[in-house]
């Protein structure tokens, strides 16, 4: 199966922009959408408690905000953002340790990177991440999902 | 004493699909060990070697329970009690 996230762009650019507000430490968010659909509606950016170039913790009272929010919205968590502020968009092996943590818990995210390292480009990549094994996906960046053959059973918002 | 715990969506396996349990205990480690009677194979998600585990954030209504004890945070009647996993990298 080809796996692939489909994102809309208005929502990688505020991804970008939450990255390069909080460089150079890392940055990091949710994206949010109708639980079962695997489409990403919503960008909440999340307080970086750490506050590090290097490491990246959601604040607890914030998580705990968000997720009674959007569970009580029938929505679920459809991806984990966070950027890497000098190094290559890939997780590193503490990412993938704690997304294995995560998946006891919650439905497996798509996990989404951008590198900052470049003051005038950015790197957008996602990833699956099960059992210590990282999968690489395509990211399909699209004006609206109405128009990206999301299937007639699908009802975007936009 | 009876409180209120909120199970994230892979944990349902243990409860039967419900999203909240009750569970009686007047510390987390006592509701835990009664989730545990109830639900077995709970505890082993949340406690590791007497603590709880390093990326597991467990709230007694709007508090991180790390701050109020760990597992020897008191709970009370009517308690809300949430499971989440911590969201963390590097």
């Amino acid at each position: 199966m080809d796996l692939v996230l489909q994102l809309r762009q208005d929502l990688v650019d505020q991804m970008v922009a939450h990255a390069r507000r909080d460089h150079p430490d890392e940055a990091c968010g949710l994206l949010v959408g109708p639980a079962g659909a695997d489409r990403p509606e919503r960008f909440i950016p999340m307080l970086n408690a750490a506050r590090s170039p290097t490491f990246y913790q959601f604040d607890e009272g914030e998580w705990l905000r968000v997720y009674q929010e959007t569970d009580a919205a029938d929505e679920e968590i459809v991806a984990v953002f966070h950027s890497h502020t000098a190094t290559e968009a890939y997780p590193s092996r503490t990412d993938v340790g704690i997304a294995d943590n995560y998946a006891m818990f919650l439905p497996s995210p798509h996990y989404v990177l951008v590198s900052t390292r470049e003051p005038d480009t950015h790197e957008l990549r996602s990833y699956r991440i099960a059992d210590g094994a990282v999968t690489e996906e395509r990211v399909d960046v699209v004006e609206s999902y109405r128009f990206a053959g999301t299937g007639p059973d699908d009802r975007p918002d936009r | 004493m009876a409180v209120t715990v909120s199970i994230p969506t892979i944990l349902r396996t243990h409860t039967g699909g419900e999203k909240t349990v009750s569970a009686d205990g007047a510390t987390l480690a006592e509701v835990i060990d009664n989730l545990e009677a109830n639900h077995g194979g709970l505890k082993s998600r949340l406690v590791k070697e007497g603590s709880l585990h390093r990326f597991v954030n467990v709230y007694v209504n709007d508090e991180d329970v790390r701050f109020a004890g760990g597992l020897d945070a008191k709970v009370a009647d009517g308690d809300n009690v949430t499971i989440l996993p911590a969201v963390a990298g590097g």
